[in-house]
């Protein structure tokens, strides 16, 4: 389908893309990769006025090292971060899960930024971001500001970003050595997450001493499954004390029912995918 | 006649890559949308977002004074609200059929009719003024569940039919005298302590074709003829029919099919909108053009499949089956499609499938609900049926404790039994289902996979195998015109074929068989290039334009080859007879003297000869030629078999269930299927595959959902979930031949086989995973959560019902909620 008119420009630098934001006002929508947003254009689920490009922004891509955090540009594209050797070493887990994310086409286009700013429960990098207690650097006309994960997502397809601000980096604290796996589930191989689990685990003498665990679609924001960590901590990495702590992954949640699944069976599926994900990544 | 060339120099068998890939795949082929006459006005439909409602309103201003809009118009401002649109498939006398206009009238009869029509310069024009047209409604009682159609009191979709049955019809083997009575079959059984009786009811979803072009016409009214490109699989049944459905005279209406995009029997239709382009191009004097937006198409173009089946085995306690009853009901949706209500009649011939059942009856009533018209979909009917059969052979199996391979060897009619008449009246005229049978089961080693399944059980493994069988058979090559005379169905089923031999001895072949993806023009051209002893690259297929191609009845039913291709046969028979002709009297021999093999006609027993391109440019030139005979090697033939085609095969699939999740991994697929000559292997793998995916999304992805209010929840690509080759296995398949001897080329059809075959194999395999677990049945397709709930439940374990969410409460066109895309509830 072909979506209603809008204006479009494109900034080459973040100073410009806020001007530009703050005179679109409530009209204005920012295109991150536009995996999610011309969809919803092309169904003319949303009309905005003016659609700001960040594109050609080339300060917002890219992946560098800085002193304890690995620090990802808003328009990293998926493909970069997969192939990064930084990431893979350091932040092993958002590989992962980046990796599972739709098809290659989407992974070309589709950026970290645009996904987090997104906010969509079912998306995979918000739960990746919340468990590895990520940094969000939020730029606006006034100067910079740093937001937590846990801060950053406020409901759905809600987050901490305001009025004339940008999202333009993501900082990974350095889990180096850790061990890591993302546990996805889907109606088909290229769907959304009916649910999923990431989990980042650091094991010392074949006892679980830290966890890290975030849930995808289990209630409006991606959700850190602190139960569940609580009760990995101290335990041995075997199939039977992973399967307990894992009876904790439904707490805190609020598990959503559509046609794929009602909420007793994601509640089910996030127990034993989170089962499946601590073993997997504590092996 | 035919040729005797060395066959190491064939064309036939030889995996020839597709001609027309190139084109077709780096886009830079032609199709209906990419064609725009000077002047084109651009339409766009507004449609009801609601199942059932009356009009109480229509306000076009605002759209009428936006940018670019040359006019909106309803039924009534076109003048149209008389014009039906054509059913040509009255499978009983008193068939109650209502008039399908080409824009809601008074009512709307399911989400997606359209209400009106905006003209405007652009597409995008178009689009945006058709948001403004304000429509309101008074709505009605959707009709959605067919039991409940046809009840006493029920909301009738159309009043004025009085009823919500379209029309019943019935087979019964026992009154036709081709068999034996079910209902003494059924009592015989039943008082029999030797026999038992199974009776089981299959959901057959409704589906959504989802080619991958979407549906497009461009109508240019300038010219002494009226030109009407269209992206359909029957151009000339769609001259045809505007012809009868808007009167303009058949010579003054040229329908072209450029390059079309895939169909699966979804662009069979002759649809409203392609008729309204027709309207709106002679009232407004410029060309119209219309394509649908992906969203329109999942949710307006036609559906398929959408019955319930109650079906009832009988057998003897040895296993030998005694009867066969068949009771379906089939949803129409709101109108009946072009051959919407003959679809699961053509499903009545298959039941009985590969097995002598000597009693047999089948029922069928087709019920009008207020959903998407349900028609053709690859397979049309016979998926169906042989679902149905195949699974309730399973079932019998388990009820006997057999195994299902064996009572399915014990029941099918063994090789040396063809010809063999079935209980239907269809005589089979050649098959094995033995050889598939064996080679199939050894590629899949059936029995080390048997005894793994065995060890899963025993170790209660998370992990379950299941093996699922479908020993499938199918008619294929709708023709013979007495039989579908019949049927009652508006159409015989002959194919014509022209050939025509150009002076440089090129060849163009012209086929009424116009392809939409099959790669016709391939195949066609490797049976000519053999026929007539021409290279390959020499021969041209035309289709597709009633100009070049005026007589054909187009392709659906695995039809294209059984019936065009020999139409094609034919015609090169008769080129071959004039060329000899001509071949004698330049050689000066008799014409029984001369023989003609590889392209070349000689005189026996001298090296003195001439090639058909030889003879081609001398008939061409005329400067000598018999007396008897016109300068002219060209030739025509319409070809009309006198049987079906009865393709064949076995499907295996090993099914790995984990059970504490419910996901289905189809792990293993093997098919060997006998499909009679195979001309091309490639594209019968390419058929074989795409089919399988098709069969197998059936099985395990695809619903199209409908809520309680008549709104389609999963109108988009995004949840109508279409699996992709990530989704699937590498297909171990393989083809056996026993030529079918109901044509000079052997050949059976190919299009359909993969799609009939594999959704049994795949249920069947599924539900033996789990029947140790007390797992008797899972609806299709067989998602996760329904697998995991019917181990719950066969635990003892309750677990809630699987809801629908609502996800488009707007235009009815598309689920995503700009706030919540996955349509969660809070």
């Amino acid at each position: 389908m072909i979506p209603s008119k809008f204006d479009y420009v494109k900034p080459a630098s973040v100073a410009d893309a806020i001007t530009a934001l703050v005179q679109g006002g409530d009209d204005a929508k920012i295109l991150a990769g536009g995996q999610s947003l011309i969809p919803v254009l092309r169904l003319r689920l949303a009309a905005p006025s003016v659609i700001i490009d960040l594109g050609g922004i080339a300060e917002l891509r890219g992946i560098r090292e800085d002193g304890d955090h690995i620090v990802i540009g808003a328009m990293t594209p998926y493909h970069d971060i997969i192939r990064d050797d930084l990431v893979k070493e350091h932040v092993a887990l958002l590989a992962q899960a980046t990796a599972t994310v739709a098809d290659n086409q989407v992974r070309h286009r589709g950026t970290l930024g645009g996904s987090l700013a997104h906010a969509d429960p079912a998306g995979d990098l918000g739960a990746v971001a919340l468990a590895l207690e990520a940094e969000l650097v939020i730029a606006s006309a006034t100067g910079n500001r740093t937001v937590t994960a846990k801060d950053f997502f406020v409901d759905y397809f809600t987050t901490a970003i305001g009025e004339g601000e940008i999202l333009t980096e993501i900082r990974f604290p350095k889990f180096t050595g850790w061990g890591s796996h993302y546990e996805k589930f889907n109606r088909t191989a290229q769907a959304w997450s009916m649910c999923a689990v990431a989990v980042a685990v650091k094991v010392s003498g074949g006892t679980i001493s830290e966890a890290r665990v975030g849930l995808t679609n289990m209630g409006t924001t991606p959700i850190r499954a602190t139960g569940v960590e609580a009760a990995l901590v101290g335990q041995p990495a075997s199939a039977d004390a992973i399967r307990a702590a894992a009876e904790h992954a439904t707490e805190g949640t609020a598990a959503p029912s559509d046609a794929d699944a009602a909420a007793d069976y994601r509640e089910h599926l996030a127990k034993v995918l989170t089962g499946r994900a601590v073993l997997a990544a504590a092996g | 006649m035919t040729t005797t060339a060395d066959p190491t120099t064939l064309e036939i068998g030889k995996a020839r890559t597709r001609k027309e890939d190139a084109r077709l795949i780096t886009g830079r082929t032609k199709y209906t949308d990419s064609i725009t006459p000077h002047g084109t006005l651009h339409i766009s439909v507004v449609r009801s977002p609601l199942a059932h409602a009356t009009i109480t309103g229509v306000d076009k201003s605002a759209a009428e004074q936006a940018p670019g809009v040359i006019g909106v118009y309803t039924a009534a401002d076109l003048g149209v609200e008389a014009v039906g649109l054509p059913c040509a498939w009255p499978i009983t006398p008193d068939q109650k059929a209502p008039q399908r206009p080409l824009l809601a009238v008074k009512t709307v009869h399911f989400a997606g009719e359209g209400v009106a029509v905006v003209v405007a310069r652009t597409v995008a024009e178009a689009r945006d003024a058709a948001d403004l047209v304000e429509i309101d409604y008074d709505p009605l009682e959707p009709v959605l569940d067919m039991e409940a159609a046809i009840a006493p009191g029920a909301t009738l979709v159309h009043p004025e039919l009085e009823t919500n049955e379209s029309a019943t019809w019935v087979f019964d083997a026992g009154a036709a005298g081709t068999g034996g009575s079910v209902d003494e079959a059924i009592a015989a059984a039943e008082a029999d302590a030797d026999s038992v009786v199974v009776k089981r009811r299959f959901i057959q979803q409704r589906l959504i074709p989802a080619f991958m072009e979407p549906r497009s016409a461009v109508c240019d009214p300038s010219g002494e003829q009226i030109t009407l490109w269209a992206a359909t699989q029957v151009p000339h049944i769609l001259r045809t029919m505007t012809t009868v459905t808007l009167g303009v005279p058949e010579s003054k209406l040229r329908v072209i099919a450029p390059d079309v995009g895939g169909g699966f029997g979804g662009k069979i239709g002759v649809l409203p909108e392609e008729m309204l382009t027709v309207v709106l191009a002679q009232k407004l004097g410029k060309p119209i053009k219309w394509t649908e937006t992906r969203s329109e198409s999942l949710l307006a173009a036609h559906h398929g499949r959408d019955q319930i089946q109650d079906i009832t085995i009988t057998a003897k306690k040895d296993g030998t089956v005694t009867g066969l009853d068949v009771h379906l009901l089939a949803d129409m949706g709101a109108y009946l499609g072009l051959v919407g209500p003959g679809v699961p009649i053509l499903g009545a011939f298959m039941f009985n499938a590969i097995y002598k059942f000597p009693a047999y009856k089948f029922t069928c009533t087709n019920v009008f609900t207020t959903k998407t018209l349900t028609d053709a979909y690859r397979g049309a009917g016979r998926p169906e049926a042989t679902f149905a059969v195949e699974r309730i052979m399973d079932e019998l199996a388990v009820e006997l404790g057999r195994d299902p391979m064996e009572l399915r060897q014990q029941n099918w009619i063994k090789h040396e039994e063809f010809p063999f008449t079935t209980v239907v009246g269809l005589t089979y005229d050649t098959g094995n289902y033995e050889q598939a049978t064996d080679q199939a089961m050894e590629t899949f080693d059936y029995a080390g996979l048997r005894r793994e399944q065995e060890e899963r059980r025993k170790n209660n493994d998370p992990v379950q195998l299941g093996i699922g069988i479908s020993t499938f058979t199918e008619m294929c090559g709708l023709a013979p015109s007495r039989v579908l005379g019949s049927l009652a169905y508006g159409a015989g089923g002959w194919e014509a074929a022209s050939i025509r031999m150009l002076a440089t001895g090129k060849v163009e072949v012209i086929t009424g068989a116009s392809a939409h993806g099959q790669g016709h023009e391939t195949a066609f051209s490797q049976i000519v290039a053999d026929q007539l002893g021409v290279p390959f690259e020499d021969v041209e297929i035309l289709h597709g334009d009633t100009q070049i191609s005026p007589k054909g009845l187009d392709t659906y039913g695995s039809r294209s080859l059984v019936v065009g291709g020999i139409a094609i046969v034919k015609a090169a028979e008769k080129v071959i007879a004039k060329a000899k002709k001509l071949a004698a009297h330049l050689l000066e021999a008799s014409e029984d003297d001369i023989e003609f093999s590889g392209g070349q006609f000689t005189v026996r027993g001298t090296d003195k000869g001439k090639a058909i391109q030889e003879l081609a440019f001398a008939a061409f030139m005329a400067h000598d030629y018999p007396e008897d005979m016109e300068p002219s090697l060209d030739s025509d033939a319409v070809f009309d078999p006198e049987n079906f085609s009865y393709p064949h095969g076995t499907h295996l699939a090993a099914i790995e269930i984990d059970t504490e999740t419910g996901h289905v991994d189809l792990r293993k697929y093997v098919c060997v299927d006998d499909i009679g000559t195979v001309i091309n292997p490639l594209i019968v793998e390419g058929q074989v595959h795409g089919g399988l995916a098709q069969g197998i999304a059936q099985a395990l992805f695809e619903e199209a959902n409908y809520d309680d209010q008549g709104t389609l929840v999963n109108g988009t690509f995004v949840d109508y979930t279409l699996p992709s080759a990530a989704d699937l296995p590498n297909f171990d398949t393989a083809t056996v031949s026993t030529p079918a001897t109901s044509n000079p080329l052997g050949v059976k059809g190919v299009g359909e086989a993969g799609t009939i075959a594999s959704t049994p194999a795949i249920v069947n395999g599924v539900i033996d995973a789990l029947r140790h677990l007390g797992v008797t049945n899972v609806e299709m397709p067989c998602t996760s959560q329904r697998v995991w709930r019917a181990i719950q439940d066969a635990k003892g374990n309750a677990t809630q019902e699987t809801p629908i969410a609502t996800h488009s409460p707007g235009a009815g066109l598309g689920s995503i909620d700009p706030n919540n895309p996955q349509g969660e509830t809070e």
